[in-house]
């Protein structure tokens, strides 16, 4: 690892001058600048959209900046792909990751280790590394059969075999367990102190603050400030990346809970397909009147669960999943609309909504069946769909530029607040949300995280899926956790923390990759 | 200077309505250039090509009888592939609802009757609509890709409609020329003007307004935009994905069945070895051309009915093989597709000068500014 001097007018190793990117209109990055010295972690801190991924994507080479310069230990250059920015010593970790499932460890890292391909050496010195480093791999394991955080070492050692000089990560947290993730900034800080900088992209406040030396924070494609965020607190690095007081969720006085209005049994399901999630043997009960929150990291079998809930998936037995007391496992989506449900997956674009169709026809997606009078003997009347769709658009603020907009040129936040709404305006007496507030900006996710809890006040049943540790703390009055297809029992919020969260997240994971393979078969 | 495509924030309105029209020019562009490579006066030739057939009544009636089985079949398959079902087997679809639909003059010549014609038509619809079943069955069952097996059948019908005109359907008293018997006159369609022109046109009409209300204003409609649109939102939304594949695939084969039977029934007067010249697969541009638009098919099969005649005209007045209209169909599928990325994308040309880069040719560790230069001509053409 480089731990001489990096040279530099300044004793910077990479400096970006007056950035500007833009996608035809839109300016993604508006004269960004930043400088990072060499041994420094660097925050790169911002809500969604806020220019963060464009401006690592062209240090790294995959975009070209419209104007401004890059500089590397002092001298101008352009980076004119990624694969000159591996040459230079610039790595970079991706929020999702390029591993191919059927290949093992060693096979995949190979892929992007120029050079002829001796496994075994390779397979050594990716154990050593991987071991130095206090992030093990098994050299042999099968990637299909890896966690997440698992999959993650494996492109932190990928690029650590590349011995960078600067290592970029995207968003590393957001597939970790709390556990996972302090074994991470171990790993990062280690490397820090060999003189590697980080340039270490998020928008948990927390763990900025835990980690870096410096952070730079941008709102809507600028830098508005240049901190550090060991004297900063929470709130005004919150305040700073928001640009306004974040509003916290009112929660409300809380009757005492009604009856299960959704409940699960015994429900196993074998995986959809090749490197798919089985749930095994979930059981679960969501009362009406109480938000109840399934943590769990990415890939634990979310979407399953969810699918298998909306009907999207038969369930085995009619009686594995009830809505309002009735048998619903073989009942399609409609009929469980019908039954007052209502469902929200966590992919917007192609699944809650149809990026092509405008706003209002994206309104009858969900809503054609239910009692609105929207169609009439098989014709759609196109203004009750309109009147509709405007009604949502007010009621929960959607704000678009162009009446019945295409759903896929509204910002995630405004399309998100559009697909709740759709939701929440029929007065839901169950609602199943996956991944409620995913990529939206604070301001809409503040407003979603209020309206699912004043809906349960109301007394509908809330279940809410979601991998943001901070928010199901916020709204949840039970807490489940879901790991590898399996759901733990659920506990009343208040009795429960972080750390124990974790331990239920790894679950069966602790054991490592051999009996692993052996659940899944 | 480089050339920059770039997506839009939305569909453009406007390329949707250029972009079939910006494809026939390009495509009469291309068709002069190699007109006039092969030594012959471009102006004139696209005036035989694609004028000539629209001056004389004669032709004109010629054209509407070719438009019609393009625009039946057609607006059909508009349907199925906004559902992002790929059915090209429409001219065994063709043929099935021929073959069923002439079962009754050849069979029962005899039965002089009002109800002959509409139990014909009936049948045609049904012979085409079972034939465009088999891929529906094959892929809801056993997931079978559709386009194989529709294709596929075409050969299928091809065979049965040949073993039938040599076999059992061959008119006895025909001099063992593969044909059957010419049908008898209350088994033909009614004619407009000198006889050509059929009660098909009429039916192509219809069927092409009724599926654009359809395909605009009923559920079934959305449903089926849906599927082709986003195919997780369509199960999301409660839709059936066997439902919709039966009915894409139950409609577009029914009118392709119709517009068999209305050839055998019309213009041709019997069955033989050739019923159609390729309609079925010409549809295929028509839909396309048409933007997956019923009523926009009726424009794509005019513009393919002239390709056709004006392939007959230059054969006669230039002396050049019919089989020029098969290459300016092929130029014309391959400009409508290319056209389309406009709707979605549009053009930027970007000037050298915006683009400096002070530090090129002083990069460290070897990176050369030719590996730059490279890159961005490949990103200019990509």
């Amino acid at each position: 690892m480089g731990t001489t001097d990096h040279g530099g007018r300044c004793g910077y190793l990479l400096e970006a001058e007056e950035i500007v990117k833009r996608f035809g209109d839109f300016t993604a990055n508006d004269r960004v600048s930043l400088r990072v010295r060499p041994g420094e972690i660097h925050a790169l801190l911002g809500e969604n959209g806020a220019g963060k991924s464009t401006l690592v994507k062209i240090i790294y080479g995959s975009l070209q900046p419209s104007a401004g310069r890059l500089r590397w230990g002092g001298e101008a250059l352009t980076v004119p792909n990624p694969a000159a920015a591996r040459r230079l010593g610039i790595g970079m970790v991706f929020q999702h990751f390029s591993l191919f499932d059927a290949l093992t460890v060693v096979e995949n890292i190979a892929l992007a280790v120029p050079g002829p391909f001796d496994r075994d050496a390779l397979a050594e010195r990716v154990a050593r590394v991987s071991e130095e480093y206090g992030l093990p791999l098994d050299p042999t394991a099968l990637v299909a059969d890896l966690s997440v955080g698992v999959r993650q070492r494996i492109e932190v050692v990928r690029c650590l075999l590349q011995e960078p000089r600067l290592l970029i990560m995207d968003e590393p947290t957001a597939v970790l367990t709390p556990q996972e993730a302090r074994q991470l900034f171990v790993t990062l800080r280690r490397l820090a102190h060999e003189g590697c900088a980080v340039l270490y992209i998020s928008h948990r406040l927390e763990e900025v603050r835990e980690l870096c030396h410096h952070a730079t924070i941008l709102r809507q494609g600028r830098v508005v400030a240049d901190v550090d965020p060991r004297s900063e607190t929470v709130s005004s690095l919150a305040r700073l990346m928001v640009g306004a007081d974040v509003q916290s969720v009112n929660p409300a006085a809380r009757e005492a809970p009604g009856p299960p209005a959704l409940t699960v049994t015994g429900l196993s399901l074998p995986a959809g397909g090749p490197f798919g999630v089985p749930l095994r043997d979930v059981s679960l009960q969501v009362r009406s009147g109480e938000v109840t929150a399934v943590a769990g990291v990415a890939g634990n079998g979310q979407s399953e669960l969810f699918e298998v809930l909306s009907g999207e998936r038969p369930a085995p037995t009619p009686e594995s999943v009830t809505i309002a007391g009735q048998p619903c496992g073989e009942r399609d989506i409609t009929e469980r609309r019908r039954l007052g449900a209502a469902f929200v997956p966590e992919e917007r674009l192609g699944h809650s909504a149809v990026p092509g169709f405008g706003l209002s026809e994206n309104v009858l997606l969900t809503r054609h069946a239910a009692n609105d009078h929207l169609v009439r003997t098989g014709f759609v009347s196109g203004g009750r769909v309109r009147a509709l769709a405007d009604r949502i658009s007010t009621r929960f603020d959607v704000r678009f530029s162009r009446r019945d907009q295409e759903a896929g040129a509204l910002s995630g936040g405004n399309l998100q607040k559009f697909v709740v709404g759709r939701e929440l305006d029929r007065n839901p007496r169950v609602l199943v949300i996956n991944q409620p507030t995913w990529g939206v900006d604070a301001g809409a996710a503040a407003l979603i995280r209020q309206a699912l809890v004043d809906r349960a006040r109301d007394g509908a049943a809330v279940l809410v899926i979601s991998q943001d540790l901070d928010e199901i703390f916020e709204i949840a009055d039970r807490i489940a956790v879901i790991s590898r297809g399996a759901l733990s029992d659920s506990y009343p919020a208040h009795t429960i923390d972080r750390e124990r969260i974790g331990m239920l997240m790894a679950g069966a994971r602790a054991a490592g990759p051999g009996p692993e393979r052996d659940a899944r078969t | 200077m480089k050339l920059v495509l770039e997506k839009r924030p939305e569909r453009s309105r406007t390329m949707q309505v250029a972009s079939p029209l910006l494809a026939v020019a390009l495509t009469m562009l291309l068709g002069s250039i190699l007109f006039a490579v092969r030594g012959i006066d471009p102006l004139h030739a696209i005036y035989v090509y694609f004028i000539s057939p629209l001056t004389t009544l004669w032709s004109v009636e010629e054209l509407i009888v070719k438009v019609t089985p393009l625009v039946l079949i057609g607006a059909g398959l508009a349907i199925c592939f906004r559902a992002n079902l790929w059915n090209i087997g429409a001219e065994g679809q063709l043929i099935a609802g021929a073959l069923a639909g002439a079962s009754i003059p050849i069979l029962a010549p005899q039965w002089d009757s009002a109800l002959a014609i509409p139990a014909m038509l009936l049948l045609g619809m049904f012979g085409g609509m079972v034939w465009a079943g088999v891929p529906a069955l094959l892929r809801n069952r056993f997931g079978a890709n559709e386009i194989l097996t529709s294709l596929m059948l075409v050969y299928v019908a091809q065979y049965l409609l040949d073993w039938l005109v040599r076999g059992p359907w061959r008119d006895p008293q025909g001099f063992n020329f593969p044909k059957s018997i010419g049908f008898n006159d209350w088994h033909l369609l009614a004619t407009f003007g000198d006889g050509r022109v059929h009660l098909g046109a009429v039916f192509a009409l219809i069927a092409a307004a009724a599926l654009a209300v359809f395909m605009a204003r009923t559920l079934m409609g959305f449903e089926i935009r849906v599927r082709g649109e986003a195919p997780r939102a369509s199960t999301f939304g409660g839709f059936s994905v066997p439902g919709t594949t039966w009915f894409c695939f139950g409609i577009s084969g029914a009118l392709a069945g119709l517009a068999g039977i209305c050839e055998v029934a019309g213009p041709v007067g019997q069955l033989q070895p050739t019923i159609s010249p390729g309609y079925g697969f010409t549809a295929i541009i028509v839909a396309f051309l048409g933007r997956l638009n019923p009523l926009g098919a009726l424009f794509g099969g005019l513009v393919l009915a002239i390709c056709y005649l004006g392939g007959e005209a230059a054969q006669v007045e230039l002396s050049i093989s019919e089989k020029t209209a098969q290459v300016f169909q092929g130029m014309l599928l391959f400009f409508i597709l290319t056209c389309d990325t406009l709707v979605r994308c549009r053009v930027r040309v970007e000037w050298a000068a915006r683009r400096t880069s002070p530090a090129e040719g002083r990069l460290p560790l070897g990176i050369g500014s030719a590996s730059s230069r490279t890159a961005d001509a490949g990103e200019a053409t990509s």
